[in-house]
């Protein structure tokens, strides 16, 4: 993997009407998810992560992105599964997450980034009521690829700010230690 | 909003804070008439600037204002403390009226509106009764003021035409720059119609003598035009310096007339004739002015040392009748060269091209301090010598780049002034506000955020510091009750004071308070350092009754709340009878600290190297206690690689920091000392409100993503831990905020 990969098709513009039809996927543990690109700023390399201590599992830590502090979160830690191996195709995907007035750069890593796709809204079915594992509100819809189902993320929704800093405020190796 | 808007409300709001200083000394010193005559410009400047931005209602308030401090300057009204108020809620409104321009309102809201009229209403009363006071058979001062108003307010005292004046005289060099005097006039015909003019050949000299390469003529000229004074002027553009010119606005005093003929060169009398012919006057103002100015002069002798507008004002000045009959031209010409010095040394900036700047100056640290690295490993002396010199000049940009965003705390100290008089007031306590350390330098970031918490510290004090005055007499205190605020810079950071000679905080009542609110459980035996710090907490006040001052339960946890997100620590001291100390302790600056870099397993953390006292290299840790003896003193130290959970086996070698904050000691274990690092702090974001012990993140050199510790975090976290673990019961501590807790 290159050390920049600049979203793929981006110049494509997605269709206006509903939802973003162009999607990143890449797989997790196995599965394939998606994030819609219009969310995706950028593809780097896994490495020079700094960990953050008393911080919940799912918290990586940061990394430097070209001058900013940039937080790394492991989906799958998010998603209530185990921390992600670090393997030779790992990458973290920056993804931009809107936060009342402004957007935030946020990282997540992921096993390995797949291809961009266009899934036509027709091609997305709801989400199951329960049996995926992850918590209904992360999905957006479940795009059916070659017969395969591609979990499309609710991005803003998984990686919400405000949830975020409230886990991490009733972590409970904090909890015994903050005061606020 | 357009420029000339933005820089008006800028201004405006200097001025307004200058008029409201300016007000509360007039209490103190009713006679100052430097510093009457300093309200009356803030009035004045603003007025002018809002008929240029032409913002109607400003104009129109201010010059209701305005007219009541003439009245004052000029000793016709006494200054009385309803005055005083009177003035200051005018000043307060006509901030709420800049409010409304800055919001691109096009007018004031019905509410506010009502206020001016309330206002306009009281400034009446004051005004009527100047008019009481003149219609006494006073002495002979008053008769000379009843001329000088039958003056102004007779037909005879303004000037009825509604066309402006301009009298130009072209300098000698003007053909030989290659212009046409009379391309100008042209030109000024051009914005409105000419209605008369003469010219004026009175410095022609005799045709033996006459150089005809220079020019010896001048015009005066009537135009009636909607221009402004600016537009006229700046027909005149290209012969700025190389000409005198005088522009009168329409319906502009007689007297202002006549003074313009006295500062001709011209015979006096010569040029009354000349203004009747151009149509300016008539022959029959001519002569009255003539005559009042000889009275009127006598009797503002006595004011004539009352500075002229200042240059600015005139500019500005198209719609405004000056007030000034006589005004000494050389008072003049040192006031306009005085704010041309005043000028030169200040520039105005914009706050995010100086935000850019310190970015910028941050990237250009941390690149120099890649360079350095690099120059060290390569070990070439030329190299290392190059770049250390490099880094000494980037550290001296970046200590000027900062300095730039230092201000002076002096001025968020003195705006208190206004808020210790209308609280003592308001509750008929007689408090006098001290202030020192006003000089202390700290971050504008800092001082725009430590407005808020200040002001609730200083309410406090006020409502329930000071004792009522019976009781202060009483307790065998001065009357006066004094609150002090004071600032100093202590080891790298600033402290706060806000301390008061009232009763200080009464630790029973706060006690069952607490009990009462279940901040604390029954049994707990506390310091009484904890009980007065109790009022932080959420939900916490003493006093039954709610004031519209304080009161409300939400202030004091809200003010450590926000002193807190400021990197900075809030806490009081009391004794009982004597009076409270709140001090806030703050960092200087948000943007750059000096770090000192330490090593944990593959981790880098860097500590505030103001922090710092010494470093010390030791073998054998004791491992079971964690303290040690350092030089006589028992010293605790915190071990960052079990607090941070990091993995692996500590090294033989371990070092300790050991740190120093508000005369507290501790050590710091870590593996490996790295040494001094210019630090750009880079804020964690959102995403870890709750994260203590950590300040914030720098970039290390290497491209490497680095911790900034907050020492005295830390070292409150792992102590309050430990007693947490020793008293388990003991569960007053502020943690109450988390959810679950």
């Amino acid at each position: 993997m290159g050390q920049l990969v600049q979203a793929k098709g981006s110049a494509v513009v997605a269709k206006t009407d509903e939802a973003p039809a162009q999607y990143l996927t890449f797989s997790l543990g196995g599965e394939m998810f998606g994030v819609g690109i219009l969310n995706v700023k950028e593809i780097i390399e896994y490495g020079n992560l700094t960990e953050i201590p008393m911080m919940p599992a799912f918290i990586r830590g940061v990394i430097n992105l070209r001058g900013s502090v940039v937080p790394v979160i492991d989906l799958s830690a998010r998603f209530g599964g185990k921390a992600t191996e670090v393997g030779r195709r790992t990458c973290i995907v920056i993804v931009e997450v809107p936060d009342e007035d402004t957007r935030h750069d946020i990282g997540i890593i992921v096993d390995a980034v797949s291809e961009v796709l266009e899934i036509p809204g027709s091609e997305i079915e709801p989400p199951p009521s329960f049996g995926a594992k992850i918590r209904a509100d992360f999905i957006f819809g479940m795009g059916k690829v070659a017969g395969k189902f591609v979990i499309l993320l609710e991005i803003n929704k998984v990686l919400s700010v405000d949830e975020i800093a409230m886990l991490t405020g009733t972590d409970k190796s904090l909890e015994s230690q903050a005061p606020v | 909003m357009d420029e000339i808007t933005s820089v008006f409300i800028q201004e405006s709001r200097e001025q307004l804070a200058e008029m409201e200083s300016g007000l509360l000394r007039l209490e103190q010193t009713p006679d100052d008439m430097d510093n009457i005559n300093g309200i009356f410009r803030a009035a004045h400047t603003i007025k002018g600037g809002a008929g240029v931005v032409e913002c109607g209602f400003i104009v129109a308030f201010t010059h209701r204002v305005e007219n009541i401090l003439d009245s004052l300057r000029n000793d016709e009204l006494a200054v009385t403390p309803p005055l005083a108020t009177l003035l200051l809620e005018c000043c307060d409104h006509m901030i709420s009226l800049i409010d409304v321009l800055a919001a691109d309102a096009e007018a004031p809201d019905a509410a506010l509106k009502a206020r001016g009229d309330a206002l306009t209403e009281q400034l009446k009363v004051f005004i009527d009764s100047i008019g009481q006071k003149d219609a006494e058979p006073a002495d002979s001062k008053m008769t000379v003021h009843d001329a000088a108003i039958e003056v102004e307010s007779s037909g005879g005292g303004i000037v009825l035409t509604d066309s402006w004046h301009i009298s130009v005289r072209f300098g000698e060099n003007v053909l030989r720059g290659g212009m046409d005097p009379l391309s100008f006039i042209r030109y000024l015909a051009s914005l409105g119609e000419i209605l008369g003019m003469e010219t004026i050949t009175d410095a022609m000299p005799a045709a033996a003598s006459m150089d005809p390469e220079s020019c010896y003529i001048g015009f005066e000229i009537q135009l009636q035009t909607r221009s402004s004074k600016a537009d006229i002027e700046r027909v005149f553009d290209f012969v700025r310096d190389d000409c005198d010119l005088r522009i009168l606005p329409p319906n502009s005093k007689l007297s202002e007339y006549i003074k313009h003929i006295q500062e001709l060169p011209e015979d006096t009398m010569r040029l009354g004739e000349i203004l009747v012919r151009c149509g300016a006057l008539t022959q029959a103002e001519v002569d009255q002015g003539l005559c009042n100015q000889k009275v009127t002069a006598d009797t503002t002798d006595a004011d004539s040392e009352a500075p002229p507008p200042q240059l600015g004002e005139i500019l500005v000045d198209n719609k405004v009748v000056h007030k000034e009959i006589v005004d000494a031209a050389i008072n003049k010409q040192a006031q306009v060269s005085d704010k041309k010095a005043k000028e030169a040394r200040l520039v105005r900036v914009q706050a995010d091209k100086l935000d850019q700047l310190i970015d910028l100056v941050g990237e250009l640290v941390i690149a120099g301090a890649s360079a350095n690295l690099l120059a060290q490993k390569s070990k070439q002396t030329d190299l290392v010598e190059a770049t250390s010199v490099l880094s000494r000049l980037v550290e001296n940009i970046r200590d000027s780049a900062l300095q730039l965003r230092m201000v002076q705390i002096g001025d968020t100290f003195t705006r208190f002034n206004r808020v210790v008089r209308d609280v003592s007031k308001e509750l008929g306590k007689e408090i006098e506000l001290v202030i020192s350390g006003a000089e202390t330098e700290l971050d504008k970031t800092v001082v725009e955020k430590i407005g808020d918490p200040l002001m609730h510290l200083v309410r406090n004090s006020l409502d329930h510091g000071i004792e009522p005055t019976a009781l202060r007499l009483e307790r065998g205190k001065p009357a006066c009750g004094t609150v002090t605020l004071n600032a100093y810079h202590d080891s790298g950071s600033i402290v706060i004071q806000i301390s008061d000679d009232g009763g200080g905080l009464n630790k029973e009542k706060i006690t069952a308070k607490a009990l009462e609110r279940g901040v604390i459980q029954p049994g707990e035996t506390l310091t009484d350092a904890e009980v007065v710090n109790l009022i932080f907490e959420p939900g916490f006040s003493t006093v039954e009754k709610v004031s519209n001052l304080s009161g409300r339960g939400v202030g004091m946890d809200v003010v450590r709340r926000n002193i807190q997100s400021l990197r900075g620590a809030v806490d009081v001291t009391s004794v009982e009878g004597e009076g409270a100390t709140f001090t806030i302790r703050l960092p200087l600056t948000l943007a750059i600290i000096d770090g000192f870099l330490v090593g944990v397993g593959k981790a880098a953390y860097v500590i505030p190297l103001d922090t710092v006292v010494e470093c010390i290299e030791l073998k054998n840790l004791p491992s079971d206690r964690n303290f040690m003896n350092l030089r006589g003193e028992a010293l605790p130290f915190i071990r960052l690689r079990e607090l941070f959970e990091v993995p692996g086996e500590c090294p033989p070698r371990e070092s300790i920091v050991v740190v120093q904050f508000a005369g507290q000691r501790a050590g710091i274990v870590v593996d490996q000392l790295m040494g001094e690092f210019q630090t750009v702090i880079k804020p964690l974001g959102v995403m870890f409100p709750h994260l203590r012990g950590i300040g914030g993140s720098t970039i290390l050199g290497s491209g490497e993503v680095a911790l900034i510790l907050d020492v005295a975090a830390l070292v409150l976290t792992v102590s309050q831990n430990e007693e947490r673990k020793m008293f388990p019961g003991r569960n007053h501590q502020p943690s109450t905020a988390l959810p679950n807790n």
